[in-house]
């Protein structure tokens, strides 16, 4: 990879003290990287540290240690002005539930041009009306569309002024946080065709966060799975794909259901339960497969996973 | 097949609601039947209709919500004497509904376990809850009968967790205690309302095969109401697809998904991405459902369908029985033996002819 990645996370832990004896490790030591204008796919259960992992990247969180480093600048510590202002416009995040994540009592309009507001990014009120009217046409919507409000919209039309607020910053990376798990199947496929073309004409990066494993396949160049805090494997799309090496992923795998009736019916999901699988993630490190492919094992267990 | 019998029909069923815009028909005229120990899927967007067919059977429609006309007729026996009775739920009052038929006969399991548990009470007590009510039976006998039950959803420590509140259960747990309270009082029907939606992968596979589980055990009906073809393709036997309060093409799940004939069907298989897709783009169905609130003249789909023929835009079309089938149905002028001849999208054929494949047909 002859490029620098825009987004390089490292050893990154994020642990919550709930009282003096019990602290909850929400991310316990995950690396991986992020390229420009490529998608990097993070998929998992439910508590597996998904969301964390990407709230925390964008600094809704204090990461408890590790180290963050986007566009050349660590933003794990404390950060400067100057830092914070680069976070605040260059990253940009979409949120999971469209109408949650909208306020209500605003018009279209002013949630887009929110951003620009606070960092003073036009100079005349035709130039900010512009730009809205720019992205809402970008996203599919309309000028017209600018002067209602969020519950006049549906809820594909409402993810895609989400994605209009994230997109008016021209973030070089965007932390997609199960944009699309709320929203209808063929819907579902209008927003990810749009993000794909977003990302082609911007060259901007996604960490698309999901569970649903065949849009993550479908959108992404690199998958991370994460359980229980840890990331388990990593590697291109067709890696995890073709080649899946932990039995997590084989498992998470194996659970996809296929649009195919006859051979859907006979098919049963392999399970994967942590506690009685004998595996302790604490004791494993990354092993390498191949340049990209890595999968979280101690020495003894990896020989396992390959003999199977 | 040939004594299957019949626990639920539904004839041209009408629901309207009044709003402050005026009246929106939410369900144009739905037909379909429920025969004892199978699994139908009612698929489509939201909006088309699904929920509010669901929830005329249970008889639980909002205040605003009126049926116009139709029946849904139930058959059951009576526990005592074994006689077999029908009534048609329509024209049956408020509280004989939740007395007889409610609970006992027709159970419902929701999309999310959170909302649908209470918060402050004990899953034991709310799984109690149901049979003392209906079948007034002492706390001893109902706090057994719920151990029972939680072991029979695969919940270990059944009775230690008798005592749990849901804030202290997963989200595959707390649906399997939904699914313990709907089977508490032994219905024949099961109403699944998107059940694995709020759930993960991983999770959502081993629910649906409990519930199919559960449904071979129990001799149940169960209708699926979901947007999710994977699991539509797991679990059901007989699928219908509705569109803007009309079922427009019923059948087999082998006919829905191998040989599919109404545009929309072909929009929504389409639409969905399964592992092997790569095209550039994913086909999406172009525009939005319509509005209710407003009459429909002609197909309501038209105005969405490359495929639409002048007819369409006119005269809303009959259910066309496929060729060759007795249980293939499709709402669609194509249909018609005058009609142009027109060919699924290729992308799609060349889908379902990998997938017949695999499948060995």
């Amino acid at each position: 990879m002859s490029t620098e990645p825009i987004l390089k996370v490292t050893d990154l832990k994020q642990h919550f003290k709930i009282n003096r004896k019990f602290t909850v490790k929400a991310v316990d030591g995950v690396s991986f990287e992020v390229y420009p204008g490529q998608t990097y796919g993070l998929v998992g259960e439910s508590g597996s540290g998904k969301s964390t992992t990407g709230r925390s990247i964008i600094r809704l969180y204090k990461p408890t240690s590790g180290s963050i480093v986007f566009n050349g600048e660590e933003i794990s510590g404390k950060m400067s002005a100057k830092k914070i202002k680069l976070l605040r416009t260059k990253m940009q995040m979409i949120f999971q539930d469209p109408m949650a994540c909208l306020n209500p009592r605003m018009k279209v309009m002013d949630i887009i041009a929110e951003g620009l507001d606070i960092h003073h990014l036009y100079s005349t009120k035709e130039e900010r009306e512009q730009k809205v009217y720019d992205i809402l046409n970008l996203v599919g919507l309309s000028k017209e569309h600018a002067s209602r409000y969020p519950h006049q919209f549906s809820g594909g039309q409402r993810q895609r002024i989400g994605i209009a607020r994230a997109l008016i910053m021209d973030p070089d990376l965007i932390i997609a946080d199960e944009a699309i798990s709320a929203l209808d199947v063929s819907i579902q496929a209008q927003v990810v065709n749009l993000m794909k073309h977003i990302q082609k004409e911007y060259g901007s990066a996604i960490l698309f966060i999901a569970h649903d494993l065949s849009m993550v396949k479908y959108i992404s160049d690199y998958i991370g799975v994460l359980h229980l805090g840890h990331l388990v494997e990593t590697g291109t799309t067709e890696e995890i794909f073709t080649n899946p090496i932990h039995p997590y992923t084989k498992s998470l795998l194996s659970a996809i259901p296929s649009p195919n009736p006859v051979v859907e019916k006979q098919r049963t999901s392999l399970s994967y339960d942590y506690a009685t699988s004998g595996l302790d993630y604490e004791a494993g490190t990354q092993h390498k497969i191949s340049d990209t492919h890595y999968v979280l094992a101690t020495d003894e267990d990896l020989k396992k996973f390959l003999a199977e | 097949m040939e004594n299957r019998e019949r626990i639920l029909k539904i004839r041209d069923l009408h629901i309207s609601f009044k709003t402050d815009n005026g009246k929106v028909n939410a369900i144009r005229g739905v037909d379909f039947d429920l025969y004892k120990g199978e699994t139908i899927a009612i698929v489509g967007e939201s909006g088309s209709g699904k929920s509010v067919t669901t929830k005329a059977i249970m008889g639980i429609l909002a205040s605003n919500g009126v049926i116009e006309k139709g029946s849904i007729d139930y058959v059951w026996y009576d526990e005592n004497t074994g006689e077999r009775q029908e009534r048609d739920i329509v024209k049956m009052k408020k509280d004989e509904i939740q007395k007889i038929i409610r609970g006992r006969k027709i159970a419902m399991v929701f999309q999310d376990p959170m909302t649908s548990l209470n918060p402050t009470m004990t899953i034991g007590k709310q799984i109690m809850e149901p049979m003392i009510y209906h079948y007034h039976k002492s706390k001893e006998e109902a706090y057994a009968k719920a151990v029972e039950l939680l072991e029979l959803v695969g919940i270990t420590d059944a009775e230690k967790r008798m005592g749990n509140y849901p804030h202290q259960l997963s989200g595959g747990m707390r649906q399997r205690v939904v699914i313990a309270i709907a089977l508490s009082c032994d219905p024949y029907v099961l109403i699944c309302d998107e059940p694995t939606t709020a759930l993960d992968v991983t999770i959502q596979a081993k629910i649906l095969e409990l519930i199919k589980e559960i449904q071979r055990k129990k001799d149940l009906s169960v209708i699926y109401i979901t947007h999710d073809l994977g699991v539509v393709a797991k679990v059901a036997d007989y699928v219908n697809v509705m569109y803007a309060g009309k079922i427009v093409e019923t059948g087999t799940i082998n006919e829905i998904f191998y040989d599919p004939r109404h545009p929309y069907t072909w929009g929504l298989l389409s639409a969905m991405p399964d592992l092997d897709t790569d095209d550039e783009e994913l086909y999406t169905i172009p525009g939005a459902p319509p509005n209710l609130a407003h009459e429909i003249v002609g197909d309501a789909f038209a105005p969405r369908n490359q495929f639409a023929l002048n007819i369409d835009l006119r005269i809303d079309p009959p259910m066309f029985d496929v060729p060759g089938s007795e249980t293939h149905k499709c709402a669609s002028w194509l249909m018609h033996e005058k009609a142009p001849k027109v060919e699924m999208p290729k992308s799609l054929k060349r889908r379902i002819e990998k997938m017949k494949k695999e499948a060995g047909l």
